[in-house]
């Protein structure tokens, strides 16, 4: 047992802090400092940079494009990127649809579709619950029905991040009824230009404009954009939630929450004192540290386990509730060190175009939308309540 | 960065889980909790045999060389016995304080005896009033020819009434609750003006009121720098909670896993109370305490030994706090789910639960610990 | 809607301290204060001294000696108790089989057992649980099998308070297993020294012998000691526990609040004392807070004379923090939570305290309070109540 990074994982984080250092661009970094919204193109600029470097994509095997890495060095990576507060990846293309596709895709499909999630040209988005199906997520009645080389898709998907600016969605679909409910699902890449498809807005708490109901009449999909074979995509959809699980562990971005929420708390005033020197409010801060360092070893040992050749199973679904969970403490810890500041509700201060001054501390008007949306997190990629169950039911065989 | 453990420290497992095994069914367990000194001279014997006095100590004083890792694999096991020798006292903090700061000649004399098995220490710091302040030291040693005359109060000595020398915390200089002025003493247990009260704890242990009047002891007592005990204090207690902290995993999984077996054979309206969503979801979140508890637990163990003092002194409080919370959690629940029968003397989960309880206690409660991690 | 006591309430209040000021002994209070052990003797004495004033048994009819008064001195009744640190009254014949008894026992019965619960010359027990009969209560398998005028039981209870003492022991058993297994129960009163009950001790994590195993072996019961008809037990069971939820707590808690306050206020850390902490500070004023919620909640309640499922939240609300009261003090004594000397926590203890003389109960009490949200329907059991009567899931 040993924690010692070696030599050479030394030398590795330097040369990622000189060149995070180097080549983030100061107006990303400042509005994610700010935790404003990063537009589409900014990411898009930044993961240009990071694919120039070749690391594009930490997690995937060299030969489609990823570093290779090992658990250390991934580790090592996530921390300097969340040590210099780059923007956060988004994890449709990379952390899910892209190790879908290099494990379950044929070839033409990786030579399709790996470049261009790897540059961030393209943009993809989730297809899988529908307004009759979220956590009983088998019960998905969208249809796609074989019409020669192509699939006829008609339904509805709904909570789907990012389908208004995205250029492809992953789609799980029926195509069959017979058998139980999960054996009859495919996996459809669905270019969301295709005629029918009309993604609507949908207004989430923090008044913004991150979620859509998607439609689909008689969207019309080539048989060679589905992965692996009909009626089998629920095995591919359980593979990818169990990445999701792990990138969701948010360990990186969960102490650059925690730094702003220690900033905050400085700089805010209670008693005379600053509101960190306050014995209840330091408490509490350090209480939910104390959380986020036993989530983070749990990671790192799960991590390590993975590394080791031992698949991660159900156990990713610790890092989903707890990772989840300490996001909303924090989040929530943030609002309550701003105090009345948390009040004002502009959406257009949180713009990069806003130049009026701030209403209140420059700090302020981001973190009450951070705290609403917050809320999603325990009910995306499988409710909290619908990991409890995995692990009752695969870990400790209840 | 690795978390698996080495070939010896999967032996020395298999060992201890063997000793515990066959000397710790909880029959046995409550018969050596009932005994006259509380535990059994005979286990200290094979522990010394066995090598486990000597796992912590110094090669070139016939011990092991062991490091904190190795502790915890032992120290885990006995959690799940719910071993009652006095190891911890003895070994990890009477053997941490001569490693620490004995001199050359303390530890040419003491530690071979202690890794034989032919010593043991208690450590006497804790005070009415000093609640968890290591540095809240009222008990008085002052200066008398070579020596010093040490008069005072020390409560809740574990395992004193079985040592044969008692560290002492007493302070040479300074006010009641300075870092400075504070030195250890090695005290014989039988030396006169030394009285103690001897009494059983709730969790099966044994403890006792050390009062001492004008107990003189020579200058070759002194266990450390005069006036300096306060940072050697720091570190041994740091090893004692990343120690403590194993023992409490242990006594977690033991609870997690009769848990969820008695759930799954518990019938209750035509079915195992294991169906029940409710039940099931609480199971997982004791299951994710124990893993919590556990990672804190690896995390601390491999920083205990860390150079820069506050890394290692927050990775300590951290770890306490976790598995002060966790051992909570776990313990209350495993009762709760056990219904009636968890409040039942005769099932083990009460004595597990009441370990758990009593090992957030010890060194520091979370409270204290959450405290100090935010002043760090 | 309205706060204020009323004048008569107050003067009632009044009454009920002067009472309680001359006839509680000094050494019964710090006993109580001190949470030691009571022996049956003491309860008895209590119980007594009310009885003499016409107070032990106030919520029932009057014709059968209870006293009409409001719910508000109901309420201020059993809180002046808890208060000046009364003895607790113990429950199971006044509160639970009395109420079941003139309700749906026969006047034979009536008169034969109200008299002996009035004057606590008769001591109760609580004959439900099972080994394989906890929280599905309705599966019990105790037997009692008709023959002539009476029954023979045969089988085992548990959990039961308090048994070592008791007199006599109202009993669930199973009389029928057709139909819904609720609809072959009888309800019994069953005399602890007929031939065939073997009484043995549970100890619990405490170290406290307060609950036992109760065997029967071919117990003769005469028939004429069930109450009302036969398989319908369950009915009268359903209408016991309703009472049995029903306990005010809020005066227990207060007193456990100035224990926890006390011990507190002498506790030190560093130069102050522990309540001068802002860190325990703040987990008591949090405490208090949840404490003055459950006592609106309970007032809230007061009015409605018939118990219902509200009775279940209460009990949730209060057990809950009857636990973390017992868990605060416990964590306030620190180290001194340790020593555990049995004889310590009789009165009378001869020998100095191991640290300070409120220490010693603080852990038996912590452990032993564990109890409170599994018994009388564990609190997930309370949880399934509401979800299904309040509601409607």
């Amino acid at each position: 047992m040993d924690l010692a990074f070696s030599d050479d994982d030394l030398a590795f984080r330097e040369d990622v802090r000189t060149f995070v250092a180097e080549n983030l661009p100061e107006d990303i970094a400042e509005s994610a400092r700010r935790g404003r919204p990063i537009s589409k193109p900014d990411i898009q600029r930044w993961q240009r940079i990071l694919y120039d470097q070749g690391w594009a994509a930490p997690a995937w095997p060299a030969e489609y494009g990823g570093t290779g890495w090992d658990a250390t060095k991934r580790y090592i990576f996530d921390e300097v990127m969340a040590e210099f507060d780059t923007p956060e990846t988004i994890p449709f293309g990379l952390l899910m649809v892209g190790p879908l596709i290099y494990t379950f895709g044929n070839d033409a499909q990786k030579a399709r579709f790996l470049p261009t999630i790897l540059t961030g040209e393209e943009w993809w988005c989730q297809g899988y619950s529908e307004p009759g199906a979220g956590s009983d997520l088998a019960s998905l009645q969208t249809k796609a029905v074989r019409d020669g080389d192509n699939y006829v898709v008609n339904g509805t998907k709904t909570w789907n991040s990012s389908a208004h600016i995205a250029d492809w969605v992953f789609c799980l679909v029926r195509t069959s009824n017979e058998g139980k409910q999960q054996e009859g699902i495919s996996f459809l890449l669905i270019d969301m230009t295709t005629p029918g498809i009309d993604p609507k807005p949908i207004i989430s708490i923090d008044g913004a404009h991150h979620l859509n109901m998607t439609y689909y009449t008689d969207v019309k999909v080539p048989v060679e954009n589905r992965i692996g074979e009909e009626n089998k995509g629920w095995t591919y959809a359980k593979f990818l939630l169990g990445h999701e699980r792990i990138s969701i562990s948010e360990v990186g971005l969960s102490k650059q929450r925690l730094r702003r929420l220690k900033t905050i708390a400085a700089e805010e005033r209670s008693h005379g004192e600053s509101l960190i020197e306050d014995p209840t409010f330091a408490g509490k801060i350090a209480a939910a540290e104390v959380r986020l360092i036993s989530h983070e070893y749990l990671n790192l040992r799960l991590l390590a386990e993975e590394a080791a050749g031992r698949p991660i199973g159900a156990e990713a679904s610790l890092l989903k509730i707890r990772g989840t969970e300490i996001r909303q403490e924090l989040t929530e810890l943030t609002i309550e060190a701003l105090g009345y500041y948390t009040a004002p509700f502009e959406m257009e201060q949180l713009s990069d175009r806003w130049n009026e001054p701030a209403i209140g501390p420059d700090y302020a008007a981001a973190q009450m939308p951070q705290f609403l949306f917050s809320r999603a997190a325990t009910i995306y990629g499988g409710s909290n309540e619908v990991q409890r169950n995995i692990i009752a039911k695969m870990v400790l065989g209840l | 960065m690795d978390f698996s453990l080495s070939e010896e420290q999967q032996m020395l497992k298999d060992s201890v889980q063997r000793f515990v095994r066959d000397e710790y069914e909880l029959e046995a367990r409550r018969k050596l909790v009932a005994s006259d000194i509380g535990y059994s001279e005979a286990n200290w014997a094979k522990m010394a045999e066995l090598g486990w006095l000597a796992l912590s100590l110094p090669e070139e004083y016939g011990g092991i060389g062991g490091n904190a890792v190795d502790t915890m694999v032992l120290m885990e096991e006995f959690g799940r016995g719910l071993v009652v020798e006095p190891y911890m006292t003895s070994i990890i903090i009477g053997g941490g304080f001569l490693m620490a700061g004995g001199s050359a000649a303390q530890k040419t004399v003491l530690l071979p005896k202690l890794a034989a098995g032919e010593l043991k220490l208690a450590f006497a710091y804790a005070e009415r009033q000093s609640r968890f302040d290591l540095n809240d030291v009222e008990c008085k040693a002052e200066k008398s020819g070579d020596g010093y005359t040490i008069t005072g109060h020390k409560g809740v000595v574990f395992h004193a009434a079985t040592a044969d020398k008692i560290i002492v915390s007493a302070r040479t200089s300074g006010g009641s609750r300075d870092e400075d002025g504070i030195t250890l003493f090695l005290v014989d247990n039988n030396c006169s003006g030394l009285t103690r009260r001897d009494y059983p704890t709730v969790d099966g242990l044994r403890a006792s009121e050390v009062e001492m009047d004008g107990v003189t002891v020579g200058a070759d007592a002194v266990l450390g720098s005069v006036g300096g005990g306060a940072a050697l204090m720091e570190e041994v207690v740091g090893l004692a909670i990343a120690a403590i902290c194993a023992e409490a995993v242990g006594c977690m999984d033991v609870l997690q896993e009769t848990t969820n077996e008695y759930l799954k054979t518990r019938v209750q309206f035509g079915v195992p109370l294991s169906k029940f969503q409710v039940l099931q979801h609480r199971m997982v979140d004791m299951f994710m305490e124990c893993e919590q508890a556990r990672s804190m637990c690896y995390m601390v163990n491999l920083k205990v030994g860390d150079e820069d003092p506050v890394e290692r002194a927050k990775s300590v409080s951290a770890a306490k706090v976790q598995i002060g919370n966790s051992g909570r959690f776990v313990g209350q629940q495993s009762v709760q789910l056990h219904g009636g029968m968890g409040m039942t003397d005769e099932l083990h989960v009460g004595h597990y639960f009441k370990r758990l309880t009593m090992i957030d206690t010890m060194f520091g409660n979370k409270d204290h610990h959450l405290k100090r991690y935010a002043d760090l | 809607m309205d706060l204020e006591f009323r004048d008569d309430d107050l003067a009632f209040q009044a009454e009920v301290r002067a009472f309680i000021g001359a006839n509680l002994p000094l050494d019964l209070q710090e006993k109580v204060s001190r949470g030691l052990h009571l022996e049956k003797d003491d309860y008895v004495f209590w119980q007594q001294k009310l009885n003499g004033q016409g107070w032990f048994a106030p919520h029932w009819p009057e014709d059968l000696g209870g006293v009409k008064w409001t719910p508000t001195q109901h309420f201020l009744f059993q809180n002046e108790q808890v208060e000046a640190n009364c003895p607790p009254i113990m429950p199971f014949g006044v509160r639970m089989v009395a109420p079941v008894i003139f309700t749906y026992g026969s006047m034979e019965q009536k008169q034969r057992f109200l008299p002996s619960i009035l004057d606590s010359t008769a001591w109760w027990c609580q004959g439900y649980s099972e080994p394989g009969a906890g929280s599905d209560l309705a599966s019990l398998q105790t037997k009692a099998v008709r023959d002539g005028d009476h029954y023979v039981v045969n089988g085992a209870k548990t959990w039961t308070t308090l048994a070592q003492h008791a007199d006599w022991i109202f009993c669930l058993v199973r009389t029928s297993s057709e139909g819904k297994p609720q609809e072959g129960i009888s309800f019994l009163l069953i005399d602890m020294t007929s031939p065939g009950i073997e009484v043995t001790p549970i100890i619990t994590i405490d170290g406290a012998h307060e609950v036992n195993s109760v065997f029967f072996t071919d117990v003769r019961v005469p028939v004429e000691n069930r109450i009302g008809e036969e398989n319908k037990g369950w009915t009268y069971a359903k209408f016991l526990l309703l009472f049995e939820r029903s306990n005010s707590l809020t005066g227990s808690l207060k007193q456990q609040l100035h224990r926890l306050r006390a011990v507190a206020g002498q506790e030190r850390l560093g130069a102050q004392s522990l309540m001068a902490d802002p860190s325990f500070a703040a987990k008591l004023a949090d405490y208090e807070v949840q404490l003055r919620t459950y006592e609106f909640l309970e007032l809230r309640t007061l009015g409605n004379s018939q118990p219902g499922a509200e009775a279940s939240y209460l009990k949730i609300i209060g057990t809950d923090l009857q636990q973390l009261a017992s868990e605060l003090t416990l964590q306030a004594v620190a180290y001194y939570g340790n020593p555990y000397i049995r004889d310590a926590l009789v009165l009378g203890y001869n020998q100095p305290a191991v640290g300070p003389d409120y220490a010693a109960p603080s852990a038996p009490q912590y452990f032993n309070y564990r109890k409170t949200a599994i018994y009388a329907g564990s609190n997930e059991i309370q949880r399934n109540i509401l979800s299904k009567a309040v509601l409607g899931m």
